[in-house]
């Protein structure tokens, strides 16, 4: 079931699967852009039941993607979120039809700025349209149209993942059944903001970006994207994860080195991560998505009262958090619940007590993994599905 | 299934029987869940939980449940007005901060207020702090004066005032003993005051 059908095409560049949609109806972005013809690159693990009420969509993060489940394509690792997924899991393959698209901007299949822009022959770069949430929801509604999806048994996502489930239950609430934001906010904060543009001027100020053309001119800004993924991966972990994993032992080295090499594990590790990302991710993605974080602000059209944006709704809800997140901390999960209860609604709130920050709900967390499970099977006892 | 009636402790069994088939319900110090499984499974009700502790709010989401972590003193502003068919708070009134915000809020929410509590004109309180001349410690009310949660102690007579004062009219009354299971007299009652170890009163609005 796992990404069985990728297979390697001819030019050993692993082939996708994906389809392409708004040929006949362009998607219209909230900058005022008509997108289309768009590709939307997707996965899905295990089977739609006859009256399609099984469908689950997964909603990646920032830098996630579409292979929940491993093999990676690129990697060659796990999928991101295995711990979650899969025969037997809280997302239970043997169950429901899981469905997760790369986001709109993205790049791994997904139209976006590394891909061909159909006007001119050559990459988007920063020709491509600015991008939000919203829009990366809307590409979605076109994918579920598309597989003749009504009505989805449950929509979620962790991060980045949490903004776009909101957000259907907002624009496409009847389309939802059951939604688990997990590890979300309902807008995105100053402090996150702040983050994210130190990651963007990374990226720029690395001579290879050369304005955005940088596959144009074949070099890639490495160095900057790699710094962008250093300073984000920190706001991922807590205090206490990086003290546990690393404290302050050495690299390979018996004492410091009075030089600027690493002489620190948490700095190796970091440069680590920073060198892997750029084989995978592409810069420019990075700037679109940030970009779309930032922009993410659900009260924004309902005059700042976020309960409005919820009127009506009729989603079952579970909200997640953590308590050693400080990235999408409690407290904005909690406003998310409390706008949830001024309009009556369905709503669950957890918060996990775990040390491992933002990234807990990529790790195993069997307290997590309890609360999906539980609120899958009173959503399905509701939807009338068949128990575990 | 859930499990029987009778499994349930006493005072939410009487809770559970009070409910109408069919309605929306808030209980307030939800616990693990008991209740709202109970009344979903047996009652068709809409329920929905309010729950300190992080064990019981985990427990009660666990098992299906609609369970919110919040409590009684922080957690009510928000809702709508009639939002529920019923309100409860069971065993939890005299632990909030202020349990006249809290009442007055229930009431807002709820077209009904089903509340039990332990009372603290029961006699075997009273000949505690008579004889002993020491903070009673009872079936009721277990815990020691400097480990309870038990901040705001009433008498069912106290209680009665309050209620009158926030408008509030008493519909129900059940004196319990201290299992929690009812006694032959009412909770409106000299007898209920001295005899009873806790109280069960169904409320509305005037």
């Amino acid at each position: 079931m796992t990404a069985q059908h990728i297979h390697n095409t001819p030019s050993g560049k692993p082939a996708v699967r994906n389809v392409v949609l708004g040929a006949d109806k362009k998607l219209r972005l909230n900058s005022g852009v008509e997108l289309g013809p768009f590709t939307v690159a997707y996965e899905t693990y295990g089977e739609l039941n006859a009256d399609k009420s099984n469908a689950i969509l997964i909603c990646h993060a920032l830098t996630g993607d579409q292979f929940v489940l491993g093999p990676h394509p690129v990697t060659a690792r796990p999928g991101w979120w295995e711990t979650l997924v899969g025969p037997g899991r809280p997302l239970d393959t043997n169950r429901f039809f899981i469905i997760c698209s790369n986001v709109l901007g993205g790049c791994m299949g997904t139209t976006g700025p590394k891909e061909i822009n159909p006007e001119t022959g050559k990459p988007w770069g920063l020709e491509f349209p600015v991008i939000t949430i919203g829009d990366m929801v809307a590409a979605q509604r076109r994918l579920i149209d598309h597989l003749g999806i009504e009505q989805l048994f449950c929509v979620t996502g962790g991060s980045m993942g949490a903004m776009q489930v909101l957000e259907w239950c907002v624009r496409y609430g009847d389309r939802v059944f059951s939604a688990a934001p997990i590890a979300g906010a309902a807008r995105h904060t100053a402090q996150n903001i702040a983050f994210h543009e130190v990651g963007r001027q990374a990226i720029m100020a690395d001579p290879n970006w050369r304005g955005g053309d940088y596959i144009n001119q074949g070099v890639l800004p490495e160095r900057g994207l790699a710094v962008a993924r250093m300073t984000a991966h920190i706001t991922y972990l807590s205090e206490a994860a990086l003290h546990r994993k690393f404290g302050r032992n050495l690299q390979d080295r018996d004492g410091v080195s009075y030089g600027f090499d690493a002489d620190f594990q948490v700095e190796s590790y970091l440069r680590h991560q920073g060198m892997t990302f750029v084989d995978r991710f592409d810069a420019n993605s990075y700037l679109y998505i940030t970009r779309a974080m930032d922009y993410f602000d659900l009260a924004a059209e309902f005059g700042g009262l976020l309960h409005q944006a919820f009127e009506g709704t009729e989603t079952r809800y579970c909200i997640v958090s953590f308590s050693s997140d400080w990235l999408f901390p409690t407290a904005e999960n909690r406003e998310i619940v409390h706008a949830l209860n001024a309009v009556a609604a369905n709503v669950s709130f957890v918060e996990i007590e775990s040390d491992k920050g933002h990234d807990a709900f990529l790790l195993d967390e069997p307290e997590f993994e309890h609360v999906i499970s539980g609120f899958l099977d009173g959503c399905a006892d509701h939807r009338g599905l068949p128990a575990r | 299934m859930t499990q029987p009636l009778e499994k349930l402790r006493g005072d939410l069994q009487m809770i559970a029987e009070m409910i109408e088939p069919n309605s929306r319900v808030l209980d307030i110090g939800c616990g693990e869940g008991e209740l709202l499984a109970w009344l979903g499974d047996r009652k068709n009700v809409d329920g929905r939980g309010i729950e300190l502790s992080m064990d019981g709010v985990r427990a009660g989401v666990g098992n299906g449940l609609s369970v919110i972590q919040g409590d009684a003193d922080t957690d009510l502003d928000n809702y709508p007005a009639e939002a529920f068919d019923y309100v409860v708070l069971s065993q939890t009134l005299q632990a909030t901060r202020n349990p006249r915000s809290v009442l007055k809020n229930m009431a807002r929410i709820g077209k009904r207020i089903i509340i039990s509590f332990p009372n603290f004109g029961y006699y075997g309180v009273r000949l505690r702090l008579l004889v002993n001349g020491r903070m009673p410690v009872t079936r009721s009310l277990p815990d020691s004066w400097y480990e309870t949660a038990n901040i705001h102690h009433c008498t069912i007579y106290d209680f009665e005032d309050l209620c009158a004062e926030t408008g509030l009219k008493i519909e129900r009354g059940v004196a319990l003993d201290n299992k929690g299971r009812p006694l032959p007299f009412g909770a409106r009652s000299a007898l209920a005051n001295l005899f009873a170890a806790q109280a069960l009163f169904m409320l509305s609005k005037t």
